[in-house]
């Protein structure tokens, strides 16, 4: 199949992606004058930032006059095991109330305090009410108040192509290269400047909560241009996942059933969060269930519930409870809301969750418990960047969003990615626009590699090997759902390895038929590539950190190491080979320290 | 696990035409049409065109019609359709075929840019903008849209009628400046535009958009209606008829 030819098109801007930080990016760089696209793989407005449910987190201190920046930069530090860029962090949770604050400019409907201002509810690892939401659909909230902002813009809008390449000239961004699922057609974009905004990599595991969009292609295509990938290993397994029936499993269950006072139980009955209060939170963490319950009204005097530690300590205790056999009939725990508030609150506060669970299980949960289990849900590592600027090692490239790393650290809290999005999409578009603008001599887009993309491209068109591109992807899936889970070892990880290098050389294999047109055959076999990528640089990240800590949980070191507790990890692709070093956690700014030591 | 099989006629083809394929998949627990959907692309033909994102009812992408009924294909589970016939799965008839069951919906985002945008008035005294959540509960009910298309596929005002697209807005847009139009803070007059652009005429109230609507929306009761009486205020009141005619001002309040 001939090549080319190709749709081309200038721009200075290019975005990637046009879920929150995408959008919120692209609209940043067309004010400033940059001539922008935003290129997604989907149809605008059904990014995978649509399925965020529970909140935005931000101090506007509306609920709780004593929340602040600091705080909220504490717990996000703590949160994440202080591996986290605290640069990153401090101005994220400085910049994130007048990111809200935009959107409510912009049309966004948040619930309501009695005094009319945004209602904030509370979550996991935030000690106070921070998460501004629209009831449990918070997310499809912020998608569709970026849209119709970025709508009336000087911004075209690339729906349902894909990037497939950077490219890249003399050590900098040059410009893209891609296809439009609807014909076929290739694209090549000419451009200095590129926005990574292409989010997570869900899809590479069996159970998880994200769309068919998360296959990590931004992973892919900036390590493949050089950039610097950070604590890859870093992969959040969401507490509470849909296990039954079959169809569901793996969807989200918001972490505010909790935040709105759902318990977990197991098989017994028994509240067992209690019995897995980690050392790192006793001091802030309920260890009655009298203080539990009144935390709920009075947060000046007592501690939080402990289903309100941070995610990656919920997770490790579901898991615990299953593997000591108190698990529910389907392999997962109760979570309770129905007896915890009236039928009433619970379909005003999380209609969502009551219809998806009416719709796919049969079950009202005003009435039974939940039964859930950990699903994959986030990346925290990603794309290396700058703390201020957002941008990569490699000239040219920017990265917002779930894709980029360092904020984190090694866990996410739940509400922080929605306001991850806007801080740092704003960020990436505005010195994205600037670095374009600034740029005297323009960079190429180098024909050869143009050439040499599209020839990866329809080569599954071309073979003679005769493998199905979805039996690869399941196989890969099932490899690391097994291997580098929730908890992962050298055996196991090493087994992920040489299962992902069998695989790589079967993708080789793939053989598609029919046309490039609408064809999701074909469109999986360019996946495969961006899954397999984020497979092997997860597994060799996971091989490289011997500590369990957040998201990245050693069944052959179950402890926190404080030398590894100073360090990231990062990979480089170095001549076609993964890389891996590690690096000192970014120094700590001196007045930021005390922030962290202060205590209740 | 029980298991059993069931059969899927799926239209195949593109803008040139196309054909019904029979298909047989193994039902599992729980089991909906798209999974189904996935089934038959990862084992059968790999270049089945299916849309979708999330497969959890929140992003509107799978919609299509199944048994001639316009769904999201996530939410519709197997076992709710009848079990003698095959289980039908067609494209979305008000738009155009790309290829398979996936539908060219372009029309919609043009049609999105000629709602005028949120125009918000000046701020509270405070720095603060003020809404009681009484005034909101209307607007958030229409802000659960989706963007499914579902209502604007059903629409009998387009669905077998190309050429009214250019005059109306469809049940999405209806609800969208509804939206903005009940916003507390939106100061914009979309009267005119309401009446003009989106042809709100048309519209004679079957509620066939209400009933598709996978958010539970009452797009007829509580948007397109209210949004008549605004155009009936304006437009066809009779002391208003009259204050203009004696006036010459356009607009009574």
């Amino acid at each position: 199949m001939a090549a080319g030819p190709y749709e081309t098109h200038d721009y200075d801007v290019v975005v990637i992606g046009a879920g929150g930080a995408g959008l919120r990016a692209a609209i940043e760089a067309a004010g400033q004058g940059a001539r922008t696209a935003i290129v997604c793989k989907s149809l605008l407005g059904k990014a995978h930032t649509v399925m965020a449910e529970g909140g935005i987190a931000a101090a506007l201190g509306t609920v709780w006059a004593e929340d602040n920046w600091s705080m909220h930069f504490r717990d996000t530090m703590r949160g994440g095991k202080l591996i986290n860029n605290p640069r990153m962090a401090e101005i994220f949770a400085r910049e994130a109330p007048e990111r809200v604050l935009e959107l409510e400019e912009w049309g966004a409907v948040f619930d309501r305090t009695n005094e009319g201002l945004i209602l904030q509810r509370d979550f996991g690892g935030h000690r106070y009410a921070r998460l501004a939401h629209v009831g449990d659909r918070t997310g499809l909230e912020l998608i569709r108040t970026l849209q119709y902002r970025l709508i009336y813009l000087n911004v075209d809008v690339f729906m349902e192509c894909t990037v497939t390449r950077l490219l890249t000239d003399g050590g900098r961004v040059g410009g893209a290269f891609g296809y439009r699922r609807a014909t076929g057609g290739l694209m090549v974009f000419r451009c200095p400047a590129v926005v990574l905004a292409t989010g997570g990599f869900g899809k590479v595991w069996k159970y998880t909560s994200m769309s068919w969009e998360s296959t990590g292609d931004g992973i892919a295509l900036a390590v493949d241009g050089g950039a610097e990938l950070i604590d890859a290993e870093m992969v959040q397994f969401h507490p509470t996942g849909m296990v039954w029936p079959p169809s569901a499993r793996g969807i989200l269950v918001t972490e505010g059933v909790r935040g709105d006072g759902g318990v977990l139980r197991n098989a017994e009955g028994k509240r067992f969060m209690f019995d897995h209060i980690p050392e790192f939170f006793r001091a802030e963490t309920a260890d009655t269930m009298e203080e539990a319950e009144r935390w709920r009204t009075d947060k000046k005097n007592n501690r939080r519930p402990p289903e309100l530690i941070p995610r990656d300590e919920v997770t490790r205790a579901i898991y615990a409870e299953v593997k000591a056999g108190r698990g529910s009939p389907h392999g997962g725990v109760f979570l309770d809301i129905a007896t915890r508030r009236s039928a009433e609150d619970i379909k005003k506060r999380l209609p969502s969750m009551y219809h998806q669970f009416k719709n796919l299980a049969g079950l009202d949960i005003t009435k039974e418990p939940m039964e859930v289990y950990p699903t994959c849900h986030y990346s925290m590592g990603g794309v290396r960047v700058d703390a201020d600027t957002a941008a990569s090692t490699l000239p040219g490239l920017y990265a917002a969003g779930e894709v980029a790393g360092g904020l984190h650290g090694a866990n996410r809290l739940g509400g922080n990615s929605l306001s991850d999005l806007v801080v740092f999409g704003r960020r990436a578009g505005l010195y994205a626009a600037q670095y374009a603008n600034a740029m005297t001599a323009r960079p190429a887009a180098d024909p050869i590699q143009v050439e040499d993309a599209a020839r990866m491209l329809l080569a599954p068109f071309e073979r003679s090997g005769n493998e199905n591109p979805y039996d690869i992807q399941r196989a890969l899936q099932e490899c690391m759902q097994e291997h580098v889970g929730i908890y992962r070892d050298e055996a196991g990880l090493k087994k992920a390895l040489d299962e992902i290098a069998v695989l790589k050389r079967r993708a080789q294999q793939v053989r598609v038929s029919g046309t490039t047109a609408y064809n999701p055959g074909y469109h999986l076999s360019r996946d495969l590539y961006s899954m397999l990528t984020v497979a092997e640089v997860v597994t060799r990240a996971a091989l490289e950190r011997k500590e369990t800590r957040g998201g990245h949980s050693r069944a052959d070191f179950p402890n926190v190491d404080p030398v590894w507790g100073k360090r990231n990890v990062i990979v480089k692709k170095v001549n076609g080979q993964f890389q891996l070093t590690n690096e000192p956690v970014p120094q700590m700014s001196t007045d930021l320290t005390p922030l962290l030591e202060e205590k209740r | 696990m029980a298991t059993s099989d069931r059969n899927l006629r799926v239209w195949r083809g593109d803008a040139g035409g196309g054909e019904f394929h029979d298909y047989t998949v193994p039902v599992f627990e729980g089991m909906v049409v798209l999974d189904a959907l996935h089934h038959i692309q990862a084992t059968q033909a790999p270049d089945l065109a299916v849309r979708w994102n999330c497969k959890a009812g929140k992003c509107g992408s799978c919609s299509a019609e199944v048994n001639g009924r316009p769904c999201l294909t996530c939410m519709t589970a197997v076992e709710s359709l009848p079990a003698d016939n095959p289980v039908v799965v067609t494209p979305m008839r008000a738009f155009p075929v790309i290829r398979d069951l996936v539908t060219d919906v372009s029309w919609n985002y043009e049609k999105a840019k000629e709602v005028t945008p949120f125009t918000p008035g000046p701020k509270a005294a405070d720095g603060t903008r003020r809404m009681l959540q009484e005034d909101i509960d209307r607007v958030q009910e229409f802000r659960k849209c989706i963007e499914c298309f579902l209502c604007q596929d059903v629409c009998h005002v387009i669905r077998d009628h190309e050429e009214n697209k250019p005059k109306f807005a469809g049940p999405r847009f209806f609800v969208l400046l509804a939206s903005l139009e009940m916003h507390p803070l939106d100061t914009a007059d979309r009267t005119e535009q309401i009446k003009q652009d989106a042809g709100i005429g048309f519209c004679n109230i079957t509620k066939c958009c209400t009933e598709v609507c996978p958010e539970d929306i009452h797009i007829t009761d509580n948007a397109i209606i209210p949004l008549k009486e605004r155009i009936v205020d304006r437009y066809y009141d009779p002391v208003l008829w009259l204050w203009r005619k004696l006036t010459g001002k356009s607009s009574g309040s």
